[in-house]
């Protein structure tokens, strides 16, 4: 029997339905994958026996015809949702202990489609971060390296767990979440499919919040149909989210036609940015060159507020996320500092319970609300986001889709040391705009630089447009194949 | 104007205005909360009606409790207010261990409720007329308990997200008795609505307070907030004390630091809680996780359609339609449970001979016994009957007061009890005048007197009504002593 950890989502599916193996074993081949993957420290949490619990009521289901869409694929959840009685940090050490007594939205619609949890994901912590390395629980390796070499490289982030393991075949697809690129980013840096959807389109409720009016949930999985797949049984409108929105949600499969003739592609001249490396330049192009051929027609747009939406988008995100981690006091649940009295509690247990990154971030968050401040940063950027969108909005009325490349470099080296914060800030300059926006924006691999590393294209939407982007994405990795699995090496 | 110049405070260099503006925030009356499903019962025991958005639990999210919207609206059209079809909710960010989310769900820059008015009809006649600046709706925070442990203190969520209304009014009262007034009339208005239940022991209405002095005619002076009075009565003891210690200052050349003050009833006075430097920056802004609250004048109109006759409304149909003293028209609309059973009393009566006893007999004996409207012994038919037996001259205004007594206390149908108790007044001429006819052959002496002296009827009327013990028809007495005695 081949190993059954190397099947996309589609095709387990349908040895499942042909009864070619069991969902005792297929979750079983991915409790040992994981097991001899500790080296990447991808999984936080492990579930084996929920998992194969979870298994033999698939196969129950199975042998009675009863099967639903995800039913017996064993996935991977990153630690930012809640899970009932499964540990949920958002690799926080603030969170220390923490066990939901509630199921997330999104994980509860995997649940329900017949999903399997194998185990919750590494992530930045709270999701602030590129590479994954801000989380508590410690880097986590991306299962690429470069041709010849044997240095470690990061994952990217912040659902670099989710990423690595889905790279790595430990989970058959992952649950992401996305406030500036951290489905896109990783997606990239492991020749992964990452979507981050429009916003609204999946439920927040049970999701760890870090900037409440950016982050949505969203899958990463091997091929574009893989992702369809788990989206459309992630997304849903949800009465506990009232910023979840109430459309149908398409049979995104049914979108990956392959073809895209006649399909127009906006090409935005300000991605373009000064110090991109000619390998992404010439992946990107080399992306406008497949689709040229696959029939689609290239128009070049101009999207002019680009370079103001990384710092507007440094404002937004950390104003929200100061006050979103508020509710982290020692109080309530997770760790708690002791102090001399309520506040040296508080300073104490926030002190000890965030990491460097979060802490950055709560300052910046802090001090763009403050009196007097308020009006010049935390006012002016949500006028600049109203622009992007507007920018959108018009170049929408001429293209489809828009192409760029996902990231301004392939993975970089783990442990890299990066004294400015805005450097690190760069990995989303392509991604941000998208989540300011509120639009979908698809990451999908686009073949391998010098090194033997993967390198990924973004296409991104019309507001819950995402067939358009399922589609368009397909063609894109039919053009540039689909991956092998990176060489093991753990 | 007179009326200005009796609410200035005399000072040891001249006269003072006082000027207050008051913030009531008052419990919205809804089942469940603000922004969860959670009860808003109060009591209970602690952490009883806490759910997981109440608690702050990660990834939980607020969803909006459209009674709560319809509340505040109802309240808006109440004040006479604007309402606003978009309004926003903001946080209003701090630290403090019974606010979980580390911030209160507020209405900041665009509440639902923007201007109205409130009407005072004070004592005196005057009419005061009160600017409402805005209304919004909040989350009420829990409650810290530091009594019950050693060196720990504990929390109850019960409260925790609890639907407020919050009602600023413009710096437009100028003495103890009208914010006393303001207080009350809001509390008589949201009852009326049923908006809340304007609880003040129970904490489901209170009032920060803001108080200045100033030089009539001058501009504002600097305020201070006396924080959270939850009693009207010390609401005024509160102004009073803090407008003299403010004049004090002044005069003696100081100046006021603004700040925040609370007062202690057992002292009878006000001291400094925070400064206002040590004031929060609360760093307010938009909440993400709430779309803005829109509805259409459709929807408003909707609900003014089904709101309930007003005070104001009630006090001007009193006073118009029913012939009231402006004076016993207000008393009676202070309550509308009042006003309903006065209505009833009223019904096919002499109004304002209803008014009287309900508001001299009825209502004096409620207050005197400290009973609620619903507990009272004597009901709206019962006292009616007892009117009715005055109107028919069955029983004249004195035995009624007996009467009253003893259906109070005994109950019964009155009509039954003037019969079985032979209450009945004696009309029956005849029997009166043999009355009268001995008394007047008994007491020579006073014939010659009345008829010097007039007034002197009264001992006669005396004699008559003691001999005949009370029953004789007062009126009846009087004219044939009249006739008899030649006056």
């Amino acid at each position: 029997m081949t190993d059954l950890t190397s099947l996309t989502i589609a095709e387990a599916r349908e040895g499942l339905a042909k009864k070619e193996f069991t969902a005792t074993e297929l979750t079983t081949s991915y409790i040992k994958a994981i097991d001899g993957a500790d080296q990447l420290n991808a999984y936080v949490t492990k579930t084996p026996e929920k998992a194969l619990e979870m298994a033999k009521a698939s196969d129950e289901r199975l042998a009675k015809g009863e099967a639903r869409p995800l039913e017996g694929i064993p996935l991977g959840i990153k630690d930012l949702y809640c899970t009932k009685g499964v540990g949920a940090y958002a690799c926080s050490h603030i969170l220390d202990g923490f066990k939901p007594e509630y199921e997330s939205t999104v994980s509860q619609n995997l649940w329900d489609d017949g999903a399997v949890m194998l185990g919750k994901l590494a992530m930045d912590e709270f999701a602030m971060g590129s590479t994954t390395e801000t989380s508590y629980f410690g880097p986590v390796k991306n299962p690429w390296r470069a041709e010849g070499e044997t240095i470690d490289r990061v994952p990217g982030g912040s659902s670099g767990g989710s990423a690595a393991a889905v790279a790595a075949r430990i989970c058959a697809g992952a649950t992401a979440s996305d406030t500036g690129g951290s489905i896109r980013q990783p997606a990239a840096f492991t020749g992964t499919v990452g979507i981050k959807p429009t916003y609204g389109r999946c439920s927040r409720w049970g999701m760890i919040a870090f900037a409440s009016s950016l982050d949505q949930a969203g899958p990463i999985a091997r091929t574009v149909r893989d992702a369809a797949i788990m989206l459309k049984s992630m997304a849903s409108v949800d009465p506990k989210d009232t910023t979840s929105v109430d459309l149908p949600v398409p049979d995104y499969e049914a979108a990956l036609t392959g073809n895209v003739k006649g399909m127009r592609i906006g090409i935005p001249k300000e991605y373009r940015v000064d110090g991109m490396p000619e390998e992404v330049e010439a992946n990107w192009q080399q992306g406008i060159d497949w689709l040229k051929a696959a029939g689609a027609e290239i128009v070049d747009i101009s999207l002019p507020m680009t370079k103001y939406a990384l710092p507007a988008y440094y404002i937004v995100a950390p104003a929200e996320a100061s006050s979103n981690l508020a509710r982290y006091d020692g109080v309530k649940y997770g760790l708690r500092v002791n102090g001399n009295d309520i506040v040296d509690m508080y300073e104490k247990t926030r002190a000890a319970g965030f990491g460097s990154e979060v802490k950055r971030r709560i300052l910046i968050g802090t001090y763009v609300l403050s009196a007097g401040y308020y009006d010049a940063y935390y006012l002016r950027a949500q006028k600049i986001r109203s622009l992007i969108k507007q920018d959108f909005d018009k170049a929408f009325q001429t293209v489809d889709t828009i192409l760029t490349p996902a990231t301004p470099s392939a993975a970089f080296e783990l442990n890299k040391e990066i004294t400015d914060p805005v450097e690190m800030y760069l990995n989303d300059i392509f991604t941000v705009t998208v989540n300011m926006a509120g639009l979908p924006g698809i990451s999908v691999p686009s073949g391998k630089n010098g090194q033997g590393l993967p390198m990924g294209l973004q296409l991104i939407g019309k507001a819950f447009d995402e067939e358009t982007l399922f589609r368009t994405a397909g063609v894109l990795e039919e053009a540039a194949g689909i991956l092998e699995a990176p060489a093991k090496w753990w | 104007m007179a009326e200005a110049s009796s609410k200035l405070i005399k000072g040891a260099t001249g006269d003072w205005e006082v000027v207050i503006g008051m913030e009531i925030h008052a419990q919205v009356a809804s089942e469940a909360k603000l922004f969860s499903g959670s009860s808003t019962k109060f009591g209970g025991e602690a952490n009883a009606h806490v759910s997981f958005v109440d608690a702050a639990m990660p990834g939980m999210l607020p969803v909006i409790n459209e009674e709560c919207v319809r509340q505040a609206i109802r309240t808006g059209l109440g004040l006479k207010a604007k309402i606003n079809n978009r309004s926003l909710f903001d946080r209003k960010n701090y630290f403090y261990p019974d606010l979980p989310q580390g911030y209160q769900i507020s209405q900041y820059k665009d509440p639902i409720v923007g201007e109205g008015e409130v009407v005072l009809y004070m004592l005196d006649g005057e009419e005061v007329r009160i600017g409402v600046e805005r209304l919004h709706l909040e989350q009420d925070a829990g409650k810290s308990m530091h009594d019950q442990h050693p060196t720990m203190s504990f929390v109850d969520l019960n409260r925790s997200g609890v639907a407020l209304m919050e009602i600023v009014s413009k710096p437009d009262i100028r003495s103890s008795e009208e914010a006393k007034a303001y207080m009350t009339k809001m509390r008589t208005i949201v009852r009326y609505l049923g908006t809340s239940d304007g609880n003040m022991e129970e904490g489901s209405m209170r009032a920060d307070v803001n108080v200045s002095v100033r030089r009539p005619g001058d501009p504002l002076g600097t305020r201070c907030e006396l924080k959270n009075m939850n009693s009207i009565r010390f609401i005024g003891q509160a102004i009073e004390y803090e407008a003299r210690r403010q004049i004090g200052i002044l005069e003696d050349g100081g100046s006021i630091d603004q700040e925040t003050r609370l007062y202690d009833p057992k002292k009878g006075e006000t001291r400094s809680m925070r400064s206002k430097e040590e004031a929060h920056d609360y760093r307010y802004f938009p909440d993400p996780d709430l779309l803005p609250l829109e509805f259409d004048d459709a929807y408003v109109e909707e609900l003014r359609k089904d709101l309930p006759e007003l005070p104001d409304d009630k006090r001007d149909r009193f006073i118009s339609d029913l012939g009231l003293k402006p004076y016993d028209a207000s008393v009676l609309v202070a309550s509308k449970r009042l006003a309903a059973f006065f209505e009833k009393v009223a019904t096919g009566r002499d109004a304002q001979l209803a008014a009287n006893w309900v508001i001299n007999e009825w209502l004096g004996r409620i207050n005197k016994e400290s009973l609620d409207i619903d507990q009272s012994p004597v009901s709206a038919d019962q006292l009616g009957a007892i009117i009715d037996l005055i109107k028919a001259g069955d029983i004249s205004g004195k035995i009624a007061k007996d009467l009253f007594e003893i259906v109070w206390t005994e109950g019964g149908d009155p009509a039954k009890i003037v019969e079985e108790k032979g209450m009945k007044q004696v009309t029956d001429t005849g029997a009166i005048e043999a009355i009268i006819d001995e008394i007047i052959a008994k007491n020579p002496d006073q014939v010659e007197k009345v008829k010097e002296k007039p007034s002197l009827i009264g001992w006669f009327v005396g004699q008559v009504m003691k001999a005949s013990q009370g029953k004789a028809n007062p009126q009846a007495v009087n004219q044939i002593l009249k006739d008899k005695l030649g006056l």
